[in-house]
């Protein structure tokens, strides 16, 4: 049947598309999800380049591609097909990677970092949806167990290493030189247990929220992942209950054990803007494949992610925490969202 | 008279659900309706009510006039259907139906007089007529939910007698995004819906009635308003949020009552009914007609002019695609329906039946297909659902054909609405699935 009307013609039965319902859909699409994560990193990437130099953006553009890389010889190797590789997730595992890195990290260390991402943190599990654990965190925390001399190999920013009285030999982050303080203060040393004072001051604090500090190539700048951060929030795209509940455990746990021992920690807002803390709550806990689905399970989550984070730098061995946490949080997530699973509406309790 | 329990403060909108950006609307929301041309050949579809199938009662060659019957009520849950016009049964056999098999239907040639039959029903008043005599008049006129749901409407209105209802609610909030039927029904013919309401109310022996528009009809809303004092009818603005017109969620806004799980808005003390279906109600016991004609919106971007037409059942969607300006692009799809739920036709002469709100078209450029891809556990689906299910994970259920588990994780519950699948970033068929662990597990439980 076709019929003219207004010189077009109505398709046949045979070119109509039957398809189920909706017939309507939000164009939204797990590659466009993984772009605008890339672009809300990219203020976080640039500053790590400008504070530490072109070294870092050789780390990022070969994490980055080896990744990809990674991803496109398993799919070979499994001889499947290429075209999940445009979903930029490997892209977006290597950003996030590159940025947990030291600005100087070897180009053989990049390589295996990414290869270790995709391969051992994703792919194993079945792809994209499947893995467990972040895989990004996978492969730093293989690298640093294995590696770990690569892996605290901290360069100065270029402000930093202009200063006259700078030091290369005892050059540390800013967690890793509160570590050494609490480790070489005598306990009842410095008067109200102070020692932290030269990590506090406003200077300080101002060199941190700009990422004029030591640390790994992204993690420095609280300013540029608070721009990509909040941007990710406002587009919905990750739950604002991560990042929100991780900062403030971090912050209250860590504030409280400040008060009643001040020579343990120090203060804080030391601890939020120090470290990975803002990469990891905006962007790695917030993963949405290693996150959990409900609303109150990310309250759970990003509070477990919170108290192991402070309990790492305070006590433990590691100066950092931000990894370790929400790796392993990551492994709690099946058992979070069944303990966390909706009821339907409009839900009886059966009876027993 | 139930006594009226209080209502306890309104939400006035449900948790879950999504807002499409697109709502299409405005193609169509300014649109009169027109009242349709007679045509000269209706196919009326034999079976419009959910239930068992009315009986014929009338043979190949028999003339009938506008009203008669085509064919009666074979059991409780059915209802009889009447002749759209005048004219000569020119066959009875095979039609294209809205779910793409072939349907059992009448051909009626039309004769063009359009003459009403002799056997009309006589006007009740509805203010003194007993409820008995409304309940009964509602079957006779053939009235089913216009919404789409086809379900008898005088079954609704006959509660077990274990079930108190205090509330009648009128849904008025047309969720769907492109259809307008029921927008222009309620700006042009306010008193009918009101009328239609307040009779079922009487029915049920309610006093307690409401109806709940989305606020993106503020004109309805006023409309409405005006009139509803005269007939105790409270008129409710309620969030824009899609699936609100369904009926668990349009209870919970209008009440804050929650429909238990696998029941019935009785069991939460409520009829709900389509502000469509009201004003049938009121036609056939005001004026004694019929369920033979209907408000559609004919809408899409391909046609010159899309409208909402009044049209009697049984008219072949071509001629409406005709009465709207007919195309000026190709369309590559047809939907019976909204673009949510609507069913996706391979015939454009499928006919419109009773719960036909919506003739859609869409073209190509407005149609994507995609390959989907794994679940990554966004959680857009649970964000979406307004029954808190879990679509993605449920999918994944059934995609392994774990249908028991899919069960207990209530995967019965789902309404269908599609809000899961329209969010989804992988593009999974999510409805798809649900739809078929849902047949698969009503069929095991027949076995």
């Amino acid at each position: 049947m076709s019929e003219n009307c207004n010189n077009v013609k109505l398709p046949s039965g045979d070119e109509l598309i039957l398809s189920s319902s909706p017939h309507i859909h939000d164009n939204q699409s797990v590659r466009k999800i993984m772009l605008k994560v890339i672009v809300a990193l990219l203020p976080a990437a640039a500053a790590g380049v400008f504070f530490f130099g072109l070294p870092a953006a050789g780390v990022i553009l070969l994490t980055l591609a080896s990744c990809v890389a990674a991803e496109a010889i398993w799919f070979f190797l499994a001889k499947r097909p290429l075209s999940p590789l445009g979903d930029c997730s490997a892209a977006l595992t290597g950003l996030i990677l590159a940025l947990n890195l030291p600005p100087a990290t070897p180009w053989w260390v990049c390589v295996l970092g990414g290869f270790l991402a995709i391969w051992v943190g994703k792919q194993v599990f079945g792809g994209l949806g499947h893995n467990p654990f972040n895989p990004a965190l996978v492969a730093r925390v293989a690298l640093l167990i294995a590696l770990p001399a690569a892996l605290t190999t901290w360069t100065p920013t270029g402000i930093e290493a202009a200063d006259s009285e700078f030091e290369l030999s005892t050059y540390a982050t800013p967690l890793g030189k509160a570590a050494m303080l609490k480790t070489t203060a005598t306990p009842h040393g410095s008067a109200h247990g102070d020692i932290y004072a030269e990590l506090a001051t406003d200077d300080a604090y101002w060199n941190y929220f700009i990422g004029n500090r030591g640390g790994s190539l992204g993690e420095t700048s609280c300013l540029a992942l608070l721009i990509g951060g909040i941007a990710l929030m406002l587009m919905k795209l990750i739950k604002w209950q991560i990042p929100l509940v991780f900062i403030a455990t971090v912050g209250v746990f860590s504030g409280a054990v400040h008060f009643f021992a001040p020579a343990m920690t120090p203060p804080a807002l030391f601890h939020l803007m120090t470290g990975g803390l803002l990469l990891g709550a905006f962007f790695m806990a917030t993963d949405m494949v290693t996150s959990p689905m409900t609303t109150w399970g990310c309250v759970i989550f990003a509070f477990g992610c919170g108290v192991i984070t402070c309990v790492i730098r305070i006590w433990g061995s590691y100066p950092e925490g931000v990894s370790f946490s929400i790796l392993f949080m990551n492994a709690l997530v099946p058992l979070i969202d069944r303990m966390c699973q909706l009821r339907p509406f409009g839900y009886v309790r059966k009876k027993a | 008279m139930a006594a009226n329990k209080p209502i306890p403060p309104k939400p006035l909108s449900f948790p879950g659900g999504i807002h499409p950006a697109k709502d299409g609307k405005s193609l169509t929301e300014k649109k009169a309706v027109v009242a349709a041309p007679l045509f000269d050949r209706y196919v009326v579809q034999i079976s419009q009510n959910v239930g068992a199938p009315p009986k014929l009662v009338v043979k190949v060659g028999d003339a009938v006039k506008k009203g008669d019957l085509l064919a009666e009520a074979s059991g409780f849950v059915s209802v009889p259907l009447h002749a759209p016009t005048s004219g000569v049964i020119s066959a009875v056999g095979d039609a294209p139906g809205p779910m793409g098999t072939l349907v059992p239907a009448v051909y009626l040639d039309a004769d063009g007089r359009d003459e009403w039959t002799a056997n009309r029903m006589a006007p009740l008043d509805w203010r003194t007529a007993e409820p008995a005599e409304l309940k009964n008049r509602v079957r006779d006129a053939g009235i089913v939910g216009m919404g789409g749901a086809a379900f008898p409407t005088h079954v609704k209105l006959s509660p077990p007698p274990d079930k108190k209802i205090d509330t009648v609610i009128l849904n008025g909030a047309e969720c769907e995004p492109y259809l307008t039927a029921d927008h222009r029904l309620m700006l042009e013919q306010p008193e009918k819906v009101l009328v239609g309401a307040a009779v079922m109310a009487r029915a049920l022996g309610v006093e307690n009635i409401f109806i709940g528009v989305e606020k993106n009809k503020p004109d309805a809303i006023d409309k409405l308003n005006e009139l509803a004092g005269k007939y105790g009818v409270k008129v409710v603005g309620l969030k824009v949020q899609y699936p609100q017109g369904s009926e668990k969620q349009l209870i919970y806004a209008l009440t804050g009552r929650c429909v238990p799980e696998g029941g019935l808005p009785m069991d939460a003390g409520c009829v709900v009914q389509n502000v469509a279906t009201a004003a049938a109600v009121c036609d056939a016991v005001e004026s004694g007609v019929p369920l033979i004609e209907r408000i559609t919106t004919v809408t899409g971007t391909p046609l010159a002019a899309p409208g909402n037409f009044l049209v009697r059942i049984g008219t072949p969607v071509i001629r409406l695609v005709e009465l709207a300006g007919g195309v000026t692009e190709e369309p590559r799809k047809l939907i019976l329906g909204g673009p949510m739920m609507g069913f996706a036709q391979r015939s454009f002469e499928v006919p419109v039946a009773k719960n036909s709100s919506g003739v859609l078209l869409l073209a190509a450029s407005e149609i994507v297909q995609y390959d989907s891809a794994g679940c990554m556990r966004c959680g857009m689906c649970l964000r979406g659902c307004p029954m808190h299910l879990s679509p993605g994970p449920l999918s994944m259920l059934i995609e392994n054909e774990k249908f028991d588990l899919a069960a207990q994780n209530h995967v019965m519950d789902c309404l269908e609405c599609g809000a899961c699948a329209y969010a989804c970033p992988a593009h999974r068929p999510l409805v798809q699935h649900m739809r078929r662990a849902k047949a698969e597990i009503r069929k095991r439980a027949k076995k």
